[in-house]
């Protein structure tokens, strides 16, 4: 098998993709957010639980591929507890690991184990995935009232 | 090689210097062909030839090169007519590709010619090209779209076309070929039945013209519309053809350049068929080139390109349905060369993705058809689609890049 395609489809994600964390509706959400990519028909809700300034759930239901799917599910592992800016600085840096040139270096201790997303860069028709929930997320904890895309 | 000559896949292959190229290392295994097809040497020489030394504009020059640009302009049209059995060349109006000419025809005759309350009936299986400019209709005129449904292999449920074929409908427009599906739709039988009750009909070839023969006085259809770049041609230029009567009646389609007789501040007197619907400089390269790529299919030849092709459609579907978990969308008895299906929990961006790094081009999404998707209830398909320089390896090779894809989805 490719290298690439073995560094893209790892264990890990894998996982994520079978069994999801924090994959569920929230009735009691403070915020849902929707995201959704008609080419590929990535679609999800994020759902958050705000408490002041501090995100106390998140959750996410919806259909997609392992990548979008597996992003979101270790999305709402990394940020529940988080402050709003806290989860803001994540999504910038995930974000940059997503985007960044072919072969560069990212901070892995700033993202954690989201560094596991970090051969997707290697396949730029498939950051938009990554990065759906993250975008949606970010919706969810400040909102504009429009519908995510990353397409 | 003339149709007379043996069939050599490998010999008609060398035509396509694309075909030698490598991805990610690998040879490339062009499967795309329903989204666009590759292009022969002579379809490219063609092009490096008029604008290397034939390059004018055409229908206004006083010089030899634009008398010649003209020419084979003319020339192509002449083509295009004979390659579909129109009976006049005044009967093809050049556009920029099959969604144009169904927007054509929904502006110069659906908006002038339906009413409110008027119906139009379409397919469940249709491109959104063939859905769209008929709602757009149906919010400025008022107008109804109405669908006739398909079964669970896809294909037209005819007794229901004909339930839906009610003194209403005044216009039905359908596909001969489902880009997502491969479905062959019996249109010859719709066009029957509709003429039965005086409705005109407009059939969307895009999906048709290169893998069989299509005759459209044989058809009687009322439209035709193709793409050049789905026929081994460039793209930015198709063919709207249009039965004589009804196009004369049309208004035009835009105002400008050639499509005027004569013009003063009061009034504008416009020219005749075909000109009327061809305002401003029309992709003259683009038509010149799309003549040589029909010399080129029927050097080929239509008939030897359906047999092969529904040989390797036979093939790949033997050796696709060997794939644990593997589901084909679209079974229908008159198929075209298109294999679309879902595999197991990957989704199809996961299996285009690995699929790719193995040098093999397949289409994954909705191919611009949600309603298809949504009938059988996935999100999107994995589309293989054959063209006639398709081999029997890059099926086997296909088939083994989806093995690969169910093991990392185990």
């Amino acid at each position: 098998m490719n290298g690439d395609i073995r560094e893209l489809y790892q264990q890990m994600i894998m996982d994520h993709n079978k069994n999801p964390k924090n994959f569920h509706p929230m009735p009691d959400a403070s915020r849902v957010a929707e995201g959704y990519n008609p080419l590929c028909g990535d679609h999800f809700k994020v759902y958050v639980k705000m408490n002041g300034d501090v995100i106390r759930d998140i959750s996410f239901d919806g259909a997609g591929c392992a990548i979008s799917k597996s992003s979101a599910s270790m999305m709402t592992a990394a940020l529940k507890g988080k402050t709003r800016a806290e989860a803001k600085a994540l999504f910038e840096e995930v974000h940059k690991m997503l985007s960044r040139e072919i072969g560069s270096a990212f901070d892995e201790e700033k993202v954690g184990k989201l560094a596991t997303l970090g051969g997707v860069c290697e396949f730029p028709s498939r950051v938009k995935c990554a990065s759906l929930a993250w975008h949606t997320m970010l919706e969810g904890i400040e909102p504009t009232g429009k519908q995510v895309t990353t397409e | 090689m003339g149709p007379e000559g043996k069939w050599d896949v490998e010999k008609l292959r060398e035509d396509f210097p694309i075909l030698r190229e490598q991805v990610y290392n690998k040879p490339l295994t062009y499967l795309d062909n329903a989204a666009t097809t590759q292009k022969p040497q002579v379809v490219i020489d063609a092009l490096t030839r008029y604008y290397s030394k034939e390059n004018a504009n055409i229908h206004r020059g006083i010089f030899c090169l634009s008398e010649q640009a003209t020419k084979r302009f003319k020339s192509a049209r002449h083509k295009v007519q004979e390659f579909i059995g129109a009976a006049s060349d005044k009967e093809i109006i050049f556009v920029r590709g099959t969604t144009e000419a169904i927007n054509l025809v929904t502006q110069c005759y659906g908006r002038p010619f339906l009413q409110a309350g008027d119906e139009v009936l379409i397919t469940h299986m249709e491109h959104h090209s063939n859905i769209v400019p008929w709602q757009m209709l149906v919010e400025e005129k008022g107008i109804k779209l109405k669908v006739a449904p398909i079964n669970d292999r896809g294909e037209l449920i005819l007794e229901e076309f004909k339930k839906l074929l009610t003194d209403q409908v005044k216009f039905v427009s359908v596909v001969h070929v489902s880009n997502a599906l491969g479905t062959i739709n019996p249109v010859r039988e719709i066009i029957r039945l509709a003429h039965a009750k005086g409705i005109p009909v407009m059939v969307d070839g895009a999906q048709a013209v290169a893998h069989t023969k299509v005759d459209v006085r044989d058809l009687d259809c009322d439209f035709y519309a193709f793409s050049g770049h789905k026929l081994f041609g460039p793209t930015g230029v198709g063919v709207l053809y249009g039965k004589k009567e009804l196009l004369e009646k049309m208004p035009p389609y835009q105002g400008g350049g050639d499509m005027i007789r004569s013009v003063t501040f009061e009034k504008t007197t416009y020219n005749d068929l075909p000109y009327k619907f061809e305002a401003g400089t029309p992709h003259i390269a683009g038509v010149i080139v799309l003549g040589a790529a029909i010399d080129y299919v029927q050097s080929v030849g239509l008939d030897r390109i359906e047999a092969y092709e529904q040989e390797l459609l036979k093939y790949g579907t033997e050796k696709l349905l060997e794939i644990p978990g593997l589901r084909l969308i679209g079974t229908a008895e008159h198929k075209s060369a298109i294999l679309s299906f879902v595999l197991g929990e990957a989704h199809a961006h996961d299996i285009g993705t690995i699929l790719d790094r193995q040098g093999i081009a397949i289409r994954a999404g909705h191919h611009c058809a949600m309603p298809v998707m949504q009938r059988f209830k996935v999100p999107a398909t994995t589309r293989a689609s054959l063209a006639f320089y398709n081999n029997r390896e890059e099926i086997d090779r296909l088939a083994a890049a989806l093995r690969e894809v169910t093991e990392v989805f185990r």
